[in-house]
C-alpha cells in the first residue's frame, strides 16, 4: 500500500464523493439514466473540452458565412463569382482536402494500435494532401489579384477573401501542428498527453474539412447556379 | 467503464484515475469506418458537383439540393470522421454540438433574413443614385 494510499484512507475513510467503492476513488458511481457511469476517462474529457473549442471555431466562421452569404451580390461592377470561380480547382481542392482527412482517420488507426511508422506515414500523406490544398488556395488567391479582384474591389470579395482565408489559415496553423506533432512522435513516442494531442489534432482537421464542405457548397458552387 | 475498474486495482500505482484507455486493437474495424466515411463523402461531393454542372434539374431547385447535399455530408463527417456517435460517453458532445448548432443557425439565418428583407425594403439603386450629389 502506497503512502499516497494510507493518506487518502485517513481523510476520507468511507470514500464520501467518490463513489460507492474502489480506492482512489475511482469506484463505479451512478450516472442518472445512463446505469453504471463514473468519472469520464481522461481521453473523453479532452476530446469535449477541445470540442468545445472547435465548436466556438465553428460558430466564428458562421459569422463569416454569413457575412459572405448577406455580400454575394454586391459586385460593385466587378467581376463576380461566376467569372472567376474555376471548377476544376474547387473540384481538386476538395479532394484534396477530404483524402488530407481520410489519412489523418488512417493515422489515427495506426495509433490506435501503437504503429510508429504507419503513424508517421500516415500523418505526413495528410500533410502532403494539406499543403497541395494550400497551393492551389493560394494560386487562386493570387490569379484574383492579378486579374485586379483583390479583396479591396468590392463586397463580395472581401467577404469572400475574408471567409475562405481564414479557412486556409486554419489549414496553415494546421500544417504546422501537424509538423510539430510528427516532431513530438519521433521524439516522445505514445505517451499520454502525446496521444490526447495527436487525438485534438484529428478533430481539428476532420472539423476544417466540414467547414469546406459549407465552403465549397455556397461560396463555390452557388455561385455557378444562374 | 469497466476497464477503469481494472485499472485502479494492482498494477496502476502510477497513473491518475482515468488517464490510461484501453487501446483499440481492431484495425480493420477502425480502417472500415474511415472508409465507409471516405466513400460517402466521396458520393455526395460528385452529387454536390454533378447537380450544378447537369441541366437536367430545374434551376430553383439546385440551392436546396445543395444545401441538403451539404448537410448530409457534415453528417456523414460528424459520424464517420469526429465520431460522434449517441453512445453515454459522447452526450456531453452531442448537447455542445446541438448548442452550436443552435447558434450557427441564429447567425447565417437570421443575418440572411434580416439583410433579404432590408435589401427588399431600400429605395431601387437607380433612384438613389441620381439624388446623390456628384
Amino acid at each position: 500500500m502506497s503512502t499516497a494510499d494510507i493518506v487518502h484512507r485517513d481523510i476520507d475513510p468511507y470514500k464520501l464523493g467518490h463513489g460507492h467503492a474502489g480506492d482512489f476513488g475511482g469506484g463505479h458511481d451512478y450516472a442518472t439514466g445512463q446505469g453504471e457511469g463514473g468519472p469520464a476517462s481522461r481521453r473523453v474529457i479532452t476530446g469535449f473540452g477541445f470540442w468545445i473549442f472547435l465548436l466556438s471555431d465553428i460558430v466564428m466562421f458562421s459569422c463569416f458565412f454569413a457575412a459572405f452569404a448577406v455580400l454575394r451580390g454586391g459586385t460593385a461592377g466587378g467581376p463576380t463569382g461566376r467569372e472567376l470561380f474555376e471548377t476544376w480547382r474547387v473540384a481538386a481542392e476538395t479532394a484534396f482536402l477530404l483524402a488530407s482527412s481520410f489519412a489523418a482517420g488512417l493515422a489515427a488507426v495506426a495509433t490506435s494500435v501503437r504503429s510508429h511508422f504507419w503513424t508517421q506515414a500516415f500523418l505526413g500523406v495528410t500533410g502532403v494532401l494539406g499543403a497541395c490544398f494550400l497551393f492551389l488556395e493560394a494560386q487562386e488567391f493570387a490569379s484574383f489579384i492579378a486579374q485586379g479582384a483583390s479583396p479591396q474591389h468590392s463586397a463580395f470579395l472581401s467577404a469572400f477573401f475574408a471567409f475562405v482565408g481564414c479557412h486556409g489559415l486554419h489549414v496553415t496553423l494546421g500544417l504546422l501542428w501537424l509538423g510539430t506533432m510528427m516532431a513530438q512522435v519521433y521524439v516522445k513516442g505514445f505517451r499520454v498527453s502525446i496521444l490526447h494531442r495527436l487525438l485534438c489534432f484529428n478533430l481539428f482537421w476532420h472539423t476544417l474539412d466540414i467547414i469546406w464542405v459549407a465552403i465549397f457548397t455556397v461560396v463555390y458552387l452557388m455561385s455557378g447556379v444562374p | 467503464m469497466s476497464e477503469n475498474g481494472e485499472e485502479f486495482g494492482l498494477n496502476s500505482h502510477d497513473v491518475a484515475p482515468g488517464v490510461m484507455d484501453a487501446p483499440e486493437h481492431s484495425i480493420r474495424a477502425g480502417v472500415q469506418g474511415y472508409l465507409i466515411g471516405l466513400g460517402l463523402a466521396v458520393l455526395l461531393t460528385a452529387a454536390s458537383f454533378g447537380v450544378v454542372q447537369t441541366n437536367q434539374i430545374w434551376p430553383p431547385a439546385i440551392p436546396i439540393a445543395l444545401v441538403v447535399l451539404a448537410v448530409a455530408q457534415i453528417g456523414i463527417h460528424l459520424v464517420f470522421f469526429l465520431h460522434i456517435t449517441t453512445a453515454p460517453d459522447n452526450t456531453n458532445n452531442i448537447l455542445a454540438l446541438a448548442f452550436g448548432i443552435l447558434i450557427v443557425a441564429l447567425v447565417v439565418g437570421g443575418s440572411v433574413w434580416i439583410m433579404y428583407h432590408l435589401n427588399e425594403n431600400m429605395m431601387p439603386m437607380h433612384q438613389v443614385i441620381p439624388a446623390q450629389p456628384s
